[in-house]
């Protein structure tokens, strides 16, 4: 749902700085949430530092409020043209596996892809190693899931 | 007091974070109609390197550029907080292993359940999906299991 309606050729010109802004605006959140820190995610796993439901909730409120009120309007995205809609995505067993991989890791690393990206900025070298893994994970999910068409319906978001 | 006790490390922060957060995503979904996630910038970057049929799809191939784009922003934004108001350089106490083995199982169970904290955790339980709502659950109860039995076993940091 909502992906760009257009080609390479006729992207507007604003939908890259766009794209950026809206990442630097996310990366300084994660960098103010504190969420770039392992440590601070895994004080809140062990129950003994509540922030992140703070985090999580304040980020999704404004992003549900602003979802709910754009697409409402039935009005369309100015630089690509697509319809304002939810984000839509089908549930079936590897929602529920894939929540659960992705839970073990995020208990024993205390770390997520985003996070991680922001924690490089900031300049924390040692989360290398958290990268490569995700990397490594990404390839070899699509390595196995590369001899059958699961998900090759999959709307992106 | 019970504030104290949950959040003994204080809120203001958490809760500034997690609208900045909020507001990044916003930024990209009024000006795109996207609702984006951090975790697929792994598969769909490694499509310019593998031709294996998973990443060769058009979900990714026709988004992978804004989603290096999207990425580098969030690097920025991190680097941005490190330099302004963070410590810039700050560097995690959470050993290699516990980062590379947990960034693996992080790779392969986003991309698995179809997203991560981002996607599902801010966008999706923004957009109150029932997949992302089933997702989240899973990943932060297994988490919390996980992180449970880390510490129990005694591993520090």
């Amino acid at each position: 749902m909502a992906e760009e309606t257009r080609s390479d050729g006729e992207r507007h010109p604003l939908f890259m700085p766009a794209i950026l802004l809206g990442g630097v605006v996310f990366g300084f959140g994660l960098g103010l949430s504190r969420m770039y820190r392992p440590e601070v995610v895994l004080r809140f796993l062990q129950l003994s530092d509540m922030g992140l439901l703070l985090v999580m909730g304040g980020a999704s409120a404004v992003a549900g409020i602003a979802f709910a009120v754009l697409s409402r309007t039935g009005r369309s995205a100015p630089l690509t043209g697509a319809q304002f809609g939810k984000r839509v995505k089908s549930l079936d067993r590897n929602v529920v596996l894939g929540g659960g991989i992705f839970g073990v890791g995020w208990g024993v690393s205390g770390i997520c892809p985003g996070a991680a990206y922001a924690s490089l900025g900031v300049g924390n070298v040692t989360i290398v190693y958290a990268l490569v893994g995700m990397f490594a994970g990404a390839y070899l999910q699509g390595y196995v899931r590369s001899t059958d068409d699961t998900g090759a319906a999959e709307v992106p978001s | 007091m019970l504030a104290e006790t949950l959040l003994p490390n204080g809120w203001l922060h958490y809760l500034l974070g997690g609208l900045f957060i909020g507001a990044g995503t916003v930024v990209i979904y009024a000006t795109t109609g996207i609702t984006a996630g951090a975790s697929t910038f792994l598969e769909s970057t490694l499509s310019y390197v593998s031709k294996r049929s998973r990443f060769q799809q058009f979900r990714f191939t026709s988004t992978r550029d804004w989603r290096v784009v999207f990425t580098l922003g969030i690097v920025l934004g991190g680097a941005i907080y490190g330099l302004t108001v963070g410590e810039f350089g700050w560097t995690t106490e959470v050993q290699w292993w516990r980062l590379l083995f947990g960034g693996v199982l992080v790779g392969v169970g986003t991309r698995l359940g179809k997203g991560c904290t981002s996607g599902h955790g801010v966008c999706g339980v923004g957009s109150l999906s029932e997949t992302s709502l089933v997702n989240v659950a899973t990943f932060v109860g297994i988490a919390i299991g996980t992180a449970q039995v880390v510490m129990a076993l005694g591993v520090t940091p």
